[in-house]
């Protein structure tokens, strides 16, 4: 790794203040230490935000306030999560290995790049990591990358689970800066790479991630995350569905489609979930909705069988809710 | 920061390396530096020039070593260490506590196991100054005198090993599995050990080592 400068904040405004200077934030560190250890990364400052109080997952009247530095294993096996949001805890479990979970945090797992095998290569042209030097990905090795939202200057794919599930759940981040605290909702924290894929995400220089509001929800317990891999753990999504329903007499009133692996953000389907809305849940409603969610997508050398992958894995997953509901 | 590191992307990594692709040596490093020291000086990046293109023209700073204070198997040490050395390389190459495995150092393969607070965390992608005076255990400190942890006891009992070198890390990894709350079943200790890697295919003894402990608990 490169030298750099470390500094401790104990609360928030000393870990905005460090910012300010040009510190870069650090809690579990898995991603951050991992791409300085690649070059790929090269921060000349951390600020050491561990401790800081934004640890408790709270309940408030709208439903619960999840601290950014909430470890991610603490957050899956949380008796609230696992019952209200059972999506949010089988996401969180999908990811990584039981260690890197013990040390990610929410707001770390949030702020994970937008990668692929190409960014983290630094001998290799990144749009991404060095700006105008070209994506190594189109024409490369793409079985891993993105088939929605992608553009000629990136194809990678988010690979966080727990985004997925956040975004299906209508859940907002709430930030923080020296101007004041705004929220952001799941939807728009991640950007598209049609313009500066260097930016992944809307978090604007010297705001910090405090916490992420999951709202109550009557789709919110009827919620199932459905991860397709190469192995049986420890493997990024080829693709993944969080799905969210709500039922009335085997008709949906409400629904929440949400696929990851395959966009280089967590990609809700509107059109999807549009398609189920008022209509009985059955197979030919789901399958339509499969088509629906993956209308537009565009397959890059090896990951075309992510497309009809990622509609029967919707399929499969909505056919888990309404059983269960 | 946090997430899930990229063993998850093992199996494109491996494609690449398998190509001849994905490797830097620290010759073609320098070289990559140099490179995009030139281009930078005179402001030109042509098609076709960018071969390597590592972005490093960041002038680094000159960072002294500190004063870290490591709670180590409940013995307290005093270090003097830059702030980029890893908890890994502290125990290593500082502390000669030499249990604890380097494999990957990517967080990829489990080797690097440690406790922190009694849970199980990969030391090689976490900071030795960040976590100063947090109770940390090694393999070294598992055992009583002469008594082996049970789990080690369980690792020879069952063979869950060939070469040896994820071994500590394996251990690690399974004493902290045993606060976790999985399953009973022998699928629930695969998956809650698949950050864990082991190259000589140790894993059905391993699981069977994992699954007598629990047991008898």
């Amino acid at each position: 790794m490169q030298p750099f400068d470390y500094v401790v904040a104990t609360d928030v405004p000393a870990a905005l203040e460090a910012m300010r200077s040009g510190a870069r934030p650090v809690a579990g560190g898995t991603n951050l230490l991992d791409l300085m250890k690649l070059h790929v990364e090269v921060p000349t400052r951390l600020v050491d935000v561990n401790g800081l109080p934004l640890s408790q997952v709270e309940e408030t009247p709208a439903g619960l306030r999840i601290g950014a530095l909430v470890r991610n294993s603490d957050l899956a096996y949380d008796a609230r999560v696992q019952e209200r949001f059972p999506v949010l805890s089988e996401a969180l479990l999908a990811g990584a290995s039981p260690q890197l979970r013990n040390m990610a945090t929410v707001g770390g797992n949030l702020m994970q790049r937008t990668r692929c095998s190409y960014f983290r290569d630094a001998t290799q042209p990144c749009n991404k990591r060095l700006p105008g030097s070209g994506c190594s990905a189109i024409g490369g090795y793409t079985r891993m990358h993105a088939v929605l939202g992608t553009s000629d200057n990136c194809i990678a794919s988010n690979p966080s689970d727990m985004a997925v599930a956040l975004v299906a759940l209508d859940a907002r981040v709430l930030l923080q800066s020296a101007a004041g605290e705004r929220a952001v909702p799941m939807t728009e924290f991640h950007r598209l790479p049609a313009t500066r894929p260097e930016q992944d995400t809307v978090l604007r220089p010297g705001e910090l991630i405090v916490a992420v509001e999951v709202p109550n929800r009557p789709f919110a317990a009827h919620s199932r995350y459905l991860k397709v891999r190469d192995r049986a753990a420890y493997a990024f999504a080829l693709v993944s569905v969080a799905v969210a329903l709500d039922l009335e007499g085997g008709r949906v009133r409400e629904a929440r489609i949400v696929l990851g692996g395959v966009g280089t953000k967590p990609w809700r389907c509107h059109e999807a979930e549009a398609t189920l809305k008022a209509k009985p849940a059955d197979e030919v409603r789901f399958k339509a909705a499969a088509a629906a969610a993956l209308r537009g997508a565009k397959p890059h050398g090896e990951n075309g069988f992510k497309i009809e992958l990622a509609k029967r894995a919707l399929v499969r997953a909505l056919h888990l809710v309404a059983g269960e509901a | 920061m946090d997430g899930l590191s990229d063993a998850e992307e093992a199996s494109s990594d491996e494609k690449e390396r398998s190509e001849g692709v994905g490797c830097v040596t620290r010759r073609d490093f320098l070289t990559g530096s140099a490179l995009v020291g030139s281009v930078l000086a005179t402001g030109s990046l042509l098609p076709g020039e960018a071969r390597a293109v590592v972005p490093l023209a960041v002038p680094t700073p000159s960072v002294p070593a500190r004063r870290v204070e490591l709670l180590v198997n409940g013995k307290t040490h005093t270090l003097e260490l830059e702030p980029r050395v890893t908890l890994l390389d502290a125990l290593r190459e500082h502390l000669q506590l030499t249990g604890t495995k380097k494999g990957c150092d990517l967080g990829q393969c489990g080797a690097c196991t440690v406790l922190i607070d009694g849970r199980r965390v990969n030391a090689c992608l976490t900071l030795a100054v960040m976590q100063q005076r947090r109770p940390i255990m090694t393999v070294e400190g598992l055992a009583s005198g002469d008594t082996l942890h049970p789990m080690q006891q369980a690792f020879l009992s069952h063979d869950g090993f060939q070469c040896g070198y994820c071994t500590p890390g394996q251990i690690m990894s399974a004493v902290g599995l045993l606060k976790e709350p999985w399953g009973p079943e022998d699928a629930a200790v695969r998956e809650g050990m698949a950050g864990n890697l082991c190259r000589c295919g140790a894993y059905p003894n391993i699981v069977a080592a994992v699954q007598s402990v629990r047991r008898r608990a």
